[in-house]
């Protein structure tokens, strides 16, 4: 059977892609986001994932507003990035893990999560800047992947609730899955920040830190919240909480915080990462 | 059907908001391809009719005003692209909304940290 080994979540800013372009690592301005990383690095070294499944939303690079899916799983041999409109350079194809999206599909749909399945999908910023972040330098991916993205675009978006379920179904279906793999579950997004309208530039601080500790020891606290209140809480783009609030419902029970980071701002956005791993 | 919340300052990119907005936003979906952007400076009247856009989206295009183009239906996400034509990034559309200049706009996002 596969092992579940954690889950990580991070925040995917596109500018994080032009500061690992221009090597801006240690730049006063990235240093107190970058430094977040090595202990990731360090956990990752030690519990060598083979895959990763990766909770993310995709911003107009896959999907359009002519078909937008709720909830749509990846069953692709390869995954490419693209072009996103504002150049930040494209990164190597991630290689899929064809049986565990198969595996994942078939145990989500049985537990009535009705999917959007994918034999083509690009991938965008939100998918692969937190490979980048994790596995920097690497010639070639060193983990195989599964991509699950959840719509933040159009309203209505799923309930906090419900991506949490979704996320105890990804860890059930992940758990079921037989092959003797190690997988780990990445969510990326938020977390508060908003790019659009006069509240432009809304940050909370207060609420991220609460959410983040909740995710340790309450992990359902933030599922109290209805979408249009995440969104005054946290901004229309920290609503991306969802991915986070997936990657924990995915961990069983009890879990452990291996490492967290927090830092104001990078772009317009509060970054947060959380690394979690189930006690034992 | 009960009164929808409202939030100071921020659109919900809701179903009405995704009917009005379709046109624009396809438009500004294309411009994924570096050469529907070239195609789009080239001729900027002729893009926006091939997609469509009505009075409303075509004066928020010509006028690059982004709370305008919220107003006419825009997501951010596709906006974004509309802005990448230019070399903006989000701390500039945020300067923008805000009314603030970016250097404004970004000692803003810093007090936040320190609060």
């Amino acid at each position: 059977m596969a092992t579940l080994i954690g889950g990580i979540t991070t925040s995917h800013v596109p500018a994080i892609g032009r500061a690992i372009a221009r090597d801006l690592q240690a730049d006063p301005y990235w240093k107190p986001f970058f430094d977040g990383f090595p202990p990731v690095h360090a956990w990752l070294e030690r519990v060598k994932p083979d895959v990763a499944v990766v909770l993310y939303n995709d911003h107009g690079l896959n999907f359009f507003l002519d078909k937008m899916p709720t909830f749509a799983v990846g069953a692709a041999p390869e995954y490419r990035n693209a072009d996103e409109g504002w150049g930040i350079p494209v990164v190597p194809p991630f290689k899929g893990e064809q049986d565990l999206s198969w595996h994942l599909i078939e145990s989500l749909v049985a537990e009535e999560f009705d999917l959007t399945t994918c034999q083509e999908m690009l991938v965008d910023h939100a998918f692969t800047l937190p490979m980048a972040l994790l596995f920097p330098g690497s010639a070639a991916w060193p983990v195989t992947t599964v991509p699950v993205c959840i719509n933040t675009v159009q309203f209505p978006l799923p309930s906090a609730q419900r991506c949490f379920k979704l996320g105890q179904a990804i860890g059930r279906a992940i758990r079921s899955w037989d092959v003797a793999k190690r997988v780990v579950v990445v969510g990326t997004g938020g977390l508060s920040h908003q790019l659009d309208g006069e509240r432009a530039g809304f940050i909370n601080k207060d609420f991220d830190l609460k959410f983040m500790d909740s995710l340790v020891d309450d992990p359902t606290w933030a599922t109290r919240y209805s979408i249009t209140e995440l969104v005054e809480l946290a901004g229309t783009q920290g609503v991306e909480l969802l991915m986070w609030l997936a990657t924990r419902g995915a961990l069983d029970g009890s879990v452990r915080k291996v490492h967290a980071n927090y830092h104001i701002p990078i772009s317009n956005t509060a970054a947060g990462l959380m690394v979690l791993e189930n006690a034992v | 059907m009960a009164a929808r919340r409202q939030i100071p300052g921020t659109t919900l990119f809701d179903g009405e908001q995704a009917r009005k907005g379709y046109a624009l936003n396809k438009m500004c979906f294309s411009f994924n391809d570096a050469a529907n952007r070239e195609a789009f400076k080239a001729d900027e009247a002729g893009y926006c009719n091939k997609y469509g856009l009505n009075d409303e989206q075509r004066a928020a295009i010509q006028a690059r005003n982004v709370l305008q183009l919220i107003a006419a239906g825009g997501n951010v996400y596709y906006l974004a692209k509309f802005a990448g034509i230019f070399g903006l990034d989000v701390q500039d559309l945020g300067a923008q909304q805000t009314g603030m200049s970016k250097d404004q706009f970004k000692a803003k996002l810093l007090a936040a940290g320190r609060n």
